[in-house]
């Protein structure tokens, strides 16, 4: 059963995605998703009946450790990696009128 | 002496025996790299002055006793999505092409403390996402066996860098085949190590479930040294483990004596280059005739790993990509409106088509409504997968099979199909959803001189098998090498 990918669907993987495709970009997508959901439909032909979903393969739980600070203050360095940065913080777009 | 074609343990020798300095191996990269780097492009940035510095700085330290390991001043290579504190790390994409780390992963950290010099940064599929290292955002690599093909992906550039001598090893990573089929595409050896067993701590995550670093090398010797260095428990990364046996270079053994050796049926089927096939079965009779055991056998499940393992990998690529957001570091648009608008249009210039291809499927089977369907179904087929293998090993020492159904291909002949190239991971992704150790050795050059690769498998924590394996089975191979090397 082949999937067919809505315009809808694709607008709303945009938003989950946080990307913004050109309209090429949605039509390639369109296609290159319904075509490997097809794909990984096959699984679909294996009884997975009380199996349980492997997350990690080997048997570990929560790893707890001191919370201890070792790292030193790299702030400046941290802060040569932003696009913009202004007195020693980072510089973001207005987030609310 | 030509010092170029020695392999990282015995240079580190001849550094000891001070038939060689550091200086003088560092020199000798740095200068096949200005000869053939202008054709390969296997780095992303060559450190020369960094390396230049570090040469000073350990021969100093193998002189006054301080550095005494089998690794000790020799130039490595590093992948680049493991982060190096002060040395661009770009995963080769625009996204990243300006980040330099605060900090270093774990396994490059274990190198430095073993006295490795790092010279660069090599070339990968974008975040690793790719079979050909064609996704990079800063150009395709080349095969140094014949130009006009992939050197394999995604650690193609750290394959490359190897076989074209522009370092002596270098560290790769693999999610579902990225060492082992780029180390088998470029003729040398390459190991996945079992998951958990190298730190994370510092490699830029792909699929975290998945994704383990490991060595590409010379030979095996080389592979199971550095096995040995950059394995480590790190309580930076909450999924390494604690091992006792790694000890890997004990099993530098030319004997194969009694080892049990299953051969999976459904990896010889259709789709496989019948020149691959006659390799690999010929490999394997070598080891027969050492003293292993052969039996066929059906592994079953393998056309499932594919479809469980992209939809497993798309699900957590979304999700730790979404750290991207142009705010902290990487690529930011310039012009927006807004802070949504922000992060969609860096997002969107920032990342190249395969690995916005792969958020999307990932944003999809983990979103409401499918999540049970997709993401969930394929962690059960990864738990039958798992238990297939566990079947497996309860009657054999290795699995042997092929890495890649093919030799490498042409470059620009792979994109265009991406179902196309994600079936040539068929032999190599079980391995990384079972959490398996699985080697990539050559074994033998097809009609059109490209080097064909053996894949040897072992149980989680059971690479002494395969390295015993692999040893016996080079040992008997002999030199192998490019034609105008030998």
């Amino acid at each position: 059963m082949a999937n067919i990918i809505s315009d809808e669907t694709i607008e709303y993987v945009g938003i989950l995605a946080k990307l913004e495709l050109s309209d090429e970009e949605k039509e390639a997508a369109k296609r290159d998703m319904g075509r490997m959901l097809d794909y990984i439909d096959k699984l679909g032909e294996l009884d997975t009946a009380g199996v349980e979903p492997m997350s990690h393969i080997f048997p570990v739980q929560n790893v707890f450790r001191e919370d201890v600070v070792t790292g030193t203050d790299c702030r400046e360095a941290i802060l040569k990696n932003a696009p913009r940065q202004k007195d020693g913080m980072f510089v973001v777009p207005k987030t609310f009128d | 002496m030509n010092i170029l074609n020695m392999t990282a343990v015995s240079l580190a020798a001849a550094i000891k025996n001070k038939e060689v300095t550091v200086m003088d191996a560092t020199k000798a990269v740095l200068k096949q790299i200005e000869k053939t780097e202008s054709t390969y492009n296997c780095y992303v940035t060559v450190d020369k002055d960094g390396a230049l510095k570090q040469a000073q700085e350990i021969q100093g330290k193998i002189d006054s006793g301080e550095l005494t390991g089998p690794l000790a001043g020799v130039p490595v290579a590093i992948k680049d999505n493991m982060c190096t504190e002060g040395l661009l790390t770009t995963c080769s994409s625009k996204m990243l092409g300006n980040f330099v780390p605060t900090y270093s992963s774990q396994a490059v950290i274990n190198l430095q403390r073993a006295g490795a010099v790092i010279i660069g940064k090599t070339n990968m599929d974008e975040f690793a996402m790719g079979s050909t290292t064609e996704t990079s955002a800063f150009g395709v690599t080349k095969n140094p066996w014949n130009q006009e093909h992939v050197p394999g992906g995604s650690s193609g550039g750290s394959a490359a860098a190897v076989a074209a001598e522009e370092c002596y090893y270098a560290l790769g990573s693999d999610t579902g085949g990225s060492i082992r089929q780029p180390a088998s595409f470029c003729g040398v050896v390459g190991m996945k190590p079992t998951y958990g067993s190298v730190s994370r701590y510092g490699l830029i995550a792909y699929a975290s479930s998945l994704d383990q670093i490991g060595p590409l090398c010379k030979d095996v010797t080389d592979c199971a040294t550095i096995m040995e260095v950059i394995t480590s428990h790190d309580q930076k990364d909450s999924t390494s483990v604690q091992r006792e046996d790694t000890d890997f270079t004990s099993a530098l053994v030319d004997d194969v004596k009694g080892m049990k050796i299953g051969i999976p049926r459904d990896y010889f089927g259709e789709g496989l280059d019948s020149e691959v096939k006659e390799a690999v079965l010929k490999a394997a009779e070598v080891l027969r005739e050492k003293g292993a055991t052969l039996e066929e056998f059906d592994l079953s499940l393998a056309d499932y790993a594919i479809p469980a393992y992209y939809t497993i990998a798309a699900a957590e690529a979304s999700s730790n990509l979404e750290r991207f957001d142009g705010i902290k570091y990487g690529y930011r648009t310039e012009s927006y409106k807004g802070l949504h608008n922000m992060y969609k249009k860096s997002r969107s210039e920032g990342f190249g088509a395969e690995v916005k291809r792969r958020i999307m499927l990932g944003s999809f089977v983990l979103s409401s409504g499918y999540y049970d369907a997709y993401y969930l179904k394929a962690l059960r087929v990864k738990a039958l997968i798992k238990n297939a293998f566990d079947e497996a090993f309860a009657k054999y020492d290795v699995i042997l099979g092929p890495v890649a159904p093919t030799t490498a291909p042409k470059l620009g002949e792979s994109l265009s199909d991406p179902i196309k190239m994600y079936l040539g991971d068929i032999y190599t992704i079980s391995v990384n959803l079972a959490g398996l150790p699985g080697m990539s050795v050559p074994c033998g050059i097809d009609s059109k001189g490209l080097p064909i690769g053996l894949q040897l498998i072992g149980d989680c924590f059971k690479e002494k098998n395969i390295i015993r394996a692999a040893y016996t089975y080079e040992k008997a191979r002999g030199a192998f090498g490019r034609k105008e090397e030998n």
